[in-house]
């Protein structure tokens, strides 16, 4: 079957070998190891792994567009949030009336606002099952008519870039009205619960952390496996040259479309892991900064490769973490330096520098026309 | 101000004497000595009948702090220190402590419990009697502004009492303005008793107190009045609909005006070059930045620190934009996309600089005088003197950057480099010397972009990141590498938010013009003014 063919490649061998052992290990090391222990990881320890793993799936999802369809989306934040938005208000819907006010079915802030019936969107996303479809076809639809209209009409490069970068602007001022029904700058918190299980509780939030492990694992083999497929080449030639690939009789706006839907999907299931491990989802993900710094995720990882996205997703939020630690002020010094430093001076990442070594000819020929011709 | 400090240094002098002749303090000092003191007394003693002469003696006295002393008794605050009584002014009535001040020395002589204090009466007749005294007064002065203002005031006010010299006053005016004006006053007193021959001198009107009083007569129950006044409302409807559609028209303008100013740099970079800069936007807040420190140099020159930092901020975000070009993108020349990611990079680096060095905080920039206040176009219609400027500001930066694209070598190289870049080396252009020049041109404009911003809004180091999305939009909207275009776009995208503002919202219209350039986009992907021929094909 195609999803087992890249299981025949040795880089998705290593990476889910690798993937798996950590996981293992960090759960270990929570669970089995005492807390005094300088080798215990804490719980909030997990948690953040799992969100680095969350930032890790969208990753690999812009890089999916990017690396090799060469569609540089400043959107995708856009779509993690909306994935990210369809989870919260499932655990919103799940709070019942243990929220502030004690409404049965309204969110705190919906009756703060004076509303008495939920609004049509909201309904059915007190069920799981419809919520979770959710967290996957709102970007997905978003994708597929954005993407629809875009490369019909052949916007491409630079331009989609921007107008990419103008929805999320839209979008992000769109939830910031109060009047949207998404709790406005607030956004959606104090979640309770998650499919009956307490969403503090250690156990679930391990639990999360593994199923954010197991999300980036599938999406790697999906992203691997549509990669190495044929349908994966033409995005290559699409990404190379896309006049001549039109005039080779291909249809080249639907290999854009599926890919970017894909990708916008992927995207969504990331943002709705993210949801119940950070606690809250607000209008901020949608900022057109935090779209742009996953692609300089990628872009420190190392383009078309789908591990580096992973390697440079966790970098970069690992950076993150402690600069914002230890010295908040120089976080986006460091940040700005990185995107010049990246793109001036390492511009196949991590993982051209670790290809590098290998010294393997062939990949080197591949690398340097990628470089040479993609950015036209 | 200037009657003030006279009235001041004659009360100065008036008070040295009075010590030296009885070496007492001041707030002690024997009214009698002054002949101004001899009036407020009888002020003060009169019945309401008899203050109406005393407040008219009072005016034609002559005394230079008579207009303060009736202003205060008019507004009650002229009062009297029961045991001494001593006249004070009461500067602040809030309160039990009120600070005052002496009425004949006017200095502030400390507070005073209220209950020390008794009020010099007066009732509504004689307030009556200021008012138009103080109207007649200013009908008569020299200044054709003041007569001016005078005459406004007066509509809705006309009493029985005064109709008659102000008919005559109406008469006499040389000020046809002024004369109109007080016709108009007339025409609305002849209109509040039923005369329905001044509707027509009122039609036209816009002064909201107009407008009531023909509301008024349209309900009344005279047919004829009521016709007349019905129709002269229609039309007066008409009208400030019109001066509405007047009003949105220039906030329009002045949005796109501002709009025009942060993209048109970018249309030079972007545009022209074909480099994406995405630190454009903060190019444009180091020129604000750069009239926030022009004014702490100049502390008390606003205007010539704001005239200097057009060129200074041209310069600052110029060599800036310089160091960028040679800094960063020239390394990346034909990688549009790493260009995006690096220059993204550089106003991260910027935007935290000015907040380390300077302050995450805004800074105030000052307007100058001669930039701040409104032109009143009528009475509906004021337009604010700022966003005149900033308008007027952006079409000469237009028109000069037109200029040299146009007609300057500079812009003859620009252009040939553009459309072949191969080529015009061949030709002896040095193109690396043009890229150079080109990109602190455009860098340069941004700047300009800040000093005009720096007048309209918060000088902050966010202010580029608000523009920065709008400015690529304005691009792309009007055609990339179309200057014309970008002065289309920009002027309509301003005209076209304030037009959705009133029943969309502020953020909702932001939103729908979005929307509405990516479809736009679809529709022609390559703007308003595509480029034609070869050039469109890159």
């Amino acid at each position: 079957m195609w999803l087992t063919r890249p299981f025949s490649e040795r880089s998705t061998l290593v990476f889910m070998a690798v993937l798996i052992a950590a996981m293992v290990l960090v759960v270990a090391a929570n669970l089995l190891i005492p807390a005094d222990h300088p080798l215990h990881v804490s719980t909030y320890t997990v948690t953040l792994l799992g969100k680095y793993l969350c930032y890790a799936l969208l990753a690999v999802a812009v890089d999916l567009v990017w690396g090799y369809l060469g569609i540089l989306s400043l959107g995708h934040g856009a779509f993690f949030a909306l994935g990210g938005y369809a989870m919260g208000m499932y655990l919103m819907r799940q709070i019942g009336d243990r929220g502030v006010y004690g409404d049965p079915v309204l969110p705190d802030f919906m009756v703060f606002l004076d509303w008495d019936a939920l609004p049509w969107y909201w309904q059915g996303f007190d069920m799981a099952g419809f919520a979770f479809l959710m967290t996957m076809l709102v970007p997905g639809v978003l994708a597929l008519v954005f993407g629809f209209l875009a490369f019909r009409s052949r916007v491409t490069g630079v331009y989609l870039s921007i107008i990419t970068q103008a929805l999320t602007f839209a979008l992000m001022l769109a939830f910031f009205r109060n009047e949207m029904g998404f709790g406005g700058n607030n956004g959606l918190t104090d979640f309770k619960e998650l499919l009956g299980f307490n969403i503090a509780a250690d156990s679930t939030r391990i639990g999360l952390f593994v199923a954010s492990g197991l999300a980036l694992g599938l999406g790697y083999v999906l992203c691997r496996a549509i990669v190495a497929s044929k349908l994966g080449r033409v995005c290559v030639a699409v990404r190379d040259a896309e006049a001549r690939t039109r005039f080779l009789g291909y249809r080249v706006e639907r290999y854009q479309l599926f890919v970017f839907v894909i990708s916008a999907m992927l995207a969504g299931v990331a943002g709705a892991l993210y949801v119940p491990q950070v606690g809250i989802i607000n209008p901020s993900e949608f900022s057109p900064l935090f779209s742009i710094e996953i692609v300089i995720w990628v872009a420190l990882g190392g383009r078309a490769t789908l591990y580096g996205a992973v390697i440079g997703a966790l970098v970069v939020n690992y950076a993150k973490s402690v600069f914002t630690g230890v010295m908040p002020e120089a976080w986006l010094f460091a940040l700005g330096a990185l995107f010049i430093l990246v793109t001036v001076l390492l511009p196949r990442g991590i993982a051209g520098l670790l290809k590098q070594r290998r010294r393997d000819d062939e990949d080197m020929r591949d690398e340097t026309a990628l470089i040479g011709e993609a950015g036209t | 101000m200037r009657r003030l400090s006279c009235g001041r240094r004659l009360c100065f002098g008036l008070v040295m004497i009075c010590m030296l002749l009885l070496g007492q303090g001041v707030s002690a000092a024997p009214a009698s000595e002054d002949p101004g003191a001899m009036l407020l007394e009888s002020l003060a003693e009169a019945s309401f009948r008899d203050k109406e002469a005393v407040i008219d003696s009072i005016a034609s006295s002559g005394d230079e702090r008579a207009q303060q002393w009736l202003d205060a008794f008019a507004d009650g605050r002229l009062q009297q220190v029961k045991d001494s009584g001593q006249f004070v002014i009461v500067l602040e009535s809030r309160g039990r402590e009120w600070p005052v001040a002496d009425a004949l020395t006017l200095k502030p002589i400390g507070e005073m419990s209220r209950r020390d204090l008794s009020r010099i009466r007066i009732n509504n007749a004689l307030r009556s009697h200021l008012d138009g005294m103080q109207t007649l007064l200013d009908l008569n002065a020299e200044d054709v502004e003041l007569r001016l203002q005078a005459a406004r005031d007066l509509l809705g006010e006309i009493s029985q009492d005064s109709r008659e010299d102000i008919a005559r006053l109406a008469q006499e005016e040389e000020d046809a303005d002024v004369a109109a004006t007080l016709n108009q006053a007339l025409a609305l007193y002849a209109l509040e008793q039923g005369d329905a021959s001044a509707i027509s001198t009122l039609s036209g009107s816009l002064n909201p107190k107009v407008r009531a009083a023909l509301v008024q007569a349209s309900r009344s129950d005279d047919g004829y009045l009521a016709e007349r006044a019905s129709q002269a409302l229609a039309d007066i409807e008409q009208l400030l609909t019109l001066n509405r559609a007047a009003e949105t028209l220039y906030f329009g303008l002045s949005l796109g005006s501002v709009l025009v100013l942060a993209a048109i740099g970018l249309a030079i970079t972007f545009g022209v070059m074909g480099v994406i800069n995405m630190a454009h936007g903060e190019l444009i807040m180091l020129g604000a930045y750069t009239t926030w420190a022009m004014q702490q140099l100049l502390p008390h020159q606003p205007g010539v620190a704001l005239l200097l930092s057009i060129p200074a901020g041209f310069l600052v975000a110029a060599l800036v934009g310089v160091a960028i070009e040679r800094g960063v993108i020239q390394f990346l020349k034909g990688r549009p996309l790493e260009t995006l990611l690096a220059t993204f990079g550089v106003s991260l680096i910027l935007q935290q600089l000015v907040r380390t060095l300077i302050s995450p905080l805004n800074r105030s920039v000052m307007t100058p005088e001669w930039m701040s206040g409104s032109v009143m176009i009528n009475d509906a219609l004021s337009l604010t003197l700022n966003r005149l400027y900033v308008l007027g500001f952006a079409l000469v930066v237009f028109a000069a950057l037109m200029l040299v694209m146009r007609r300057t070598r500079l812009g003859l190289e620009v252009r040939a480099v553009t459309q072949n870049r191969a080529m015009a080396r061949a030709m002896g252009i040095r193109a690396t010397r043009v890229d150079i020049l080109t990109f602190a041109l455009g860098s340069g404009v941004a700047g300009l972009a800040g000093v005009a911003l720096s007048q309209l809004t918060n000088v902050g180091p966010n202010l580029g990141q608000n523009y920065i999305i709008d400015s690529f939009m304005v691009v792309v909207f009007g055609g990339v590498g179309n200057l014309w275009g970008t002065l289309v776009a920009g002027l309509s995208l301003g005209v076209i938010n304030q037009v959705l503002e009133p029943w969309a919202g502020a953020v909702l219209a932001k939103i729908l013009v979005l929307v509405l350039i990516i479809l736009f986009i679809q529709k022609r992907p390559r703007g308003l003014f595509p480029q034609k021929g070869r050039a469109a094909e890159g």
